[in-house]
């Protein structure tokens, strides 16, 4: 199900310090040509529909299309992203439509507490930061042979 | 193959890149959630003066095998005990594993979930009277460290909206290590061994995917974690759809190559996880079976599972075969039976399933069970949520089919291959289980190799961590490499290879590219090399035709096996002539160099056990069952770089939790 750009909306992030799909694709697929100043997928082949492109792209110029060698055509799911929810519209080959709103996270984007100056004290010991700051008690097996 | 608009590879690659020289501490190969983990819990443990970096291959914001976004956590121990964790793991793969590694696992992961909760994971909750609420609504009871209930849909799994998991982890991640200490793009592709100290591991080499430049990384101690193996057997969908590999398709074994490779020892490396999903899309049946309480069918409508042919055909895998919950490997193998006795397609009854929830349920909560179905999928397996609107599939009134997938190796998931790592310095492990380092002190989670650490898919005989399980591995490993940089405080590292020789190396491809292009009219046939992508085929076919793949039912044998490893020699020969035109292609003259590596040892090891441990995941006609007597061990092997020579052989199962 690999992942294409239209041509009309890409206009290869010329705006922004770095092209969203190429920096965020896992597999290394989405490429800006740099010509054309357009992104595309340069292997097809190799997508693994994680849909990380058309999360990221700003002018929503990525979507997908399912694989030549098994997915009937004309349908096709695409995701809207806010800061707190995902809203997928899932459209069917017969021209049902359904969406679905999930939610995505909890907390503000940037707000995770990566607890920074939590410093361990006992290095020799088998707890980790969190668990030593808790007090916590490692268990040991109820029995063993 | 789909022939590209453009000619690929918009980053060409020079003959003489740019050499970038580091020195840490403390290195991170891999950007996934061991990494995180490790990325995470590092520097609360580092002392001022100790240095660290990681490097992903990707951006970490999405790499790894929960780039993707996950609708459940697998592991998560709550009100059960870590012995019950390792009753539950030993029974799943067939009683052969590290009880040692899978209690202390135990004790670990539920202090990431908290994290991950703490950090914006939606997690579902238990209201009082019993109902779900997803992770938004779920907030007002609380949260798991504060005894607020998940929603368990199996005894060790709780329900997440896990869209943004990898997001979410990463964001913690880089933030606690700090982003001076991060290369994103920069895949590693050989370790590099010590000139002086003999089995110490010194440093990484590698090269960006962006710009034409080769890294040479010198530390004192290193964590590889770079997931499993994928793409090494010829995939179900061999056009376009070889892409929707089950697991991550960028998973390319360099964990086990990059680590054998400077003789470290494997373990079990012939478990293999082939996972039975629905067909085509691979979308999770985890929820459709514990959450939905879904059957499955044969293509006469039988539920094949429960009948007394099934109960006799497991009673020959006692007392893993007769446990309350049948072994995944045991589960295929009953599906393979049907299929192999004509009576497939094996068919996920989703619209019974659905319409036996629904009896008790009003419109509006009916409306929500749709929506959990569909979220499984576009939480993480977004394809099969696109495949099911493609077929015009609405699962309360069409059924689905089940097919168990192409072979796939990992430490993490529900298989065990990886390394053979030193469990903790407790008294009730055994010594064996223990690895002393050069010191004759003991590091948690330290491979054979001095100073080298894994976690996550690298950790053999200790499956079923999951997502979870592999965060808290890495944070594991991440005290005991500050701890070793402490210890070997005055350690200076020393490598054998000048700059040159090491920049050849990575290279290679590229040069014998720049050599012989010219020679003909078509970059991609050329008699004097052989381009990544026509590797990654002649791989395929090997091992699907001889090396247990679904060409015959993941059977093999042993004339097969000396067909393989035969096609595999050559292969690795061959490797010496792999050509990358631009840095996407070298990146992809790695990871097949990597495969081939990877499927060697898978290989090697199910020629040396002499029976079929996990009948359906693969089958060894000459040795068909199982053999207690003789082969109730761990099978591990070693590759010595200096004598570039394998040895494959047994090690004792010593079991510790009792029944």
């Amino acid at each position: 199900m690999p992942s294409y750009v239209i041509q009309e909306k890409c206009d290869g992030c010329k705006g922004g310090d770095k092209t969203a799909c190429m920096y965020i694709c896992p597999n290394d697929l989405m490429v800006l040509d740099p010509n054309a100043m357009k992104a595309y997928n340069q292997e097809p082949d190799q997508c693994w529909e994680c849909f990380s492109c058309v999360k990221i792209c700003p002018t929503q110029a990525i979507e997908v299309r399912g694989y030549a060698d098994f997915v009937p055509m004309g349908s096709s799911i695409m995701p809207m992203m806010g800061t707190e929810d995902v809203m997928w519209t899932c459209k069917f080959r017969n021209g049902l439509i359904k969406r679905f709103k999930f939610p995505i996270r909890t907390t503000p984007e940037g707000a995770a507490n990566a607890y920074e100056s939590l410093k361990g004290k006992d290095l020799d010991s088998p707890l980790l930061s969190t668990q030593e700051a808790d007090g916590y008690k490692l268990p040991r097996p109820k029995a063993t042979i | 193959m789909a022939l590209p608009n453009k000619p690929i590879g918009e980053t060409k690659a020079v003959r003489d890149p740019e050499v970038v020289e580091k020195e840490v501490d403390i290195l991170i190969v891999g950007g996934g959630m061991a990494a995180c983990g490790t990325a995470f819990e590092v520097k609360k443990w580092m002392g001022d003066n100790q240095t660290v970096l990681l490097v992903d291959k990707a951006a970490m914001e999405r790499s790894g095998a929960v780039a993707q976004g996950l609708s459940a956590i697998n592991t998560y121990i709550g009100d059960n005990s870590p012995d019950d964790y390792v009753r539950m793991v030993r029974n799943d793969l067939m009683g052969i594993v590290r009880e040692d590694l899978i209690f202390d696992l135990g004790c670990y992961v539920d202090d990431s979930v908290h994290l991950f909760e703490e950090w914006g994971l939606p997690i579902w909750k238990k209201t009082d009277d019993n109902k779900n609420l997803d992770g938004k609504k779920g907030l007002k009871m609380g949260s798991l460290k504060s005894g607020a209930k998940p929603v368990r849909t199996g005894k060790w799994q709780i329900m997440i909206n896990g869209e943004s998991y990898k997001r979410i982890v990463a964001e913690a991640a880089k933030k606690a290590l700090g982003d001076a200490n991060i290369l994103e793009r920069v895949f590693i592709v050989k370790l590099l061994l010590d000139a002086n100290v003999p089995n110490q591991i010194a440093g990484a080499l590698g090269f960006s995917v962006r710009e034409n430049k080769v890294y040479i990384i010198k530390c004192k101690t290193m964590m590889v974690a770079c997931g499993g193996a994928v793409n090494i057997y010829q995939p179900r969908s061999v056009g376009e759809g070889k892409g929707r590999a089950w697991y991550p398709v960028w998973n390319s074994g360099s964990t086990y190559t990059l680590c054998m490779q400077v003789g470290a020892e494997l373990s079990m490396m012939e478990n293999r996880f082939t996972p039975a999903r629905f067909k085509d899309g691979y979308g999770p049946v985890g929820a459709w079976f514990l959450l939905f309480k879904a059957k499955t069918l044969n293509g006469l409508g039988e539920a094949f599972a429960g009948s007394e042919a099934a109960k006799k055909e497991l009673q020959k895998y006692a007392p893993y075969g007769t446990a309350a919950i049948t072994p995944t490997c045991l589960r295929n193998h009953l599906m393979l039976f049907e299929m192999k006795e004509g009576r497939g397609p094996i068919i996920m009854d989703t619209v019974t399933a659905l319409a036996e929830l629904g009896k008790t349920m009003d419109k509006k909560e009916l409306k929500h069970l749709e929506s959990e179905a569909w979220e499984d999928f576009l939480d993480m397996t977004c394809g099969q949520a696109n495949l099911w609107c493609a077929t015009n599939t609405e699962p309360e009134k069409k059924n689905s089919e089940v097919m168990p997938t192409e072979p796939y190796l990992l430490g993490s998931h529900s298989g065990c291959c990886g390394l053979w790592v030193s469990g903790p310095d407790y008294d009730w492990i055994p010594d064996a289980y223990k690895i002393k380092a050069s010191n004759g002190k003991i590091y948690n989670r330290m491979t054979t190799v001095n100073g080298l650490f894994t976690s996550g898919d690298g950790v053999g005989c200790s499956g079923h961590k999951f997502s979870s399980g592999s965060h808290a591995e890495g944070r594991m490993a991440a005290k005991q490499m500050v701890r070793y940089a402490k210890d070997f405080a005055s350690y200076k590292p020393a490598l054998a290879q000048s700059k040159a020789e090491l920049v050849d190396i990575v290279y290679k491809p590229v040069r014998t590219f720049l050599d012989h292009c010219q020679y003909t009219t078509a970059v991609d046939i050329n008699p004097n090399y052989i381009k990544p992508e026509g590797m990654m085929y002649r791989l395929m076919k090997a091992t699907h035709e001889y090396g247990a793949g679904t060409a015959t039912y993941y059977m093999t044998s042993s004339k097969n096996l000396e067909i393989v490893m035969d096609l595999l020699a050559m292969m690795r020969e061959d490797g010496e002539k792999l050509a990358a035109g631009d840095l996407h292609e070298l990146m992809r003259a790695w990871e097949i160099y990597h495969r081939i590596w990877t499927v060697e040892a898978h290989l090697r090891h199910i020629q040396f056990r002499k029976e079929t441990r996990y009948p359906g995941f693969y089958y060894q006609s000459d040795f068909p069952g199982q053999d207690d007597k003789n082969w109730f061990c761990f099978v591990n092997s070693k590759f010595d770089p200096k004598a570039q020579k394998w040895d494959v052989f047994k090690k004792d199962y010593i079991k510790i939790i009792p029944d």
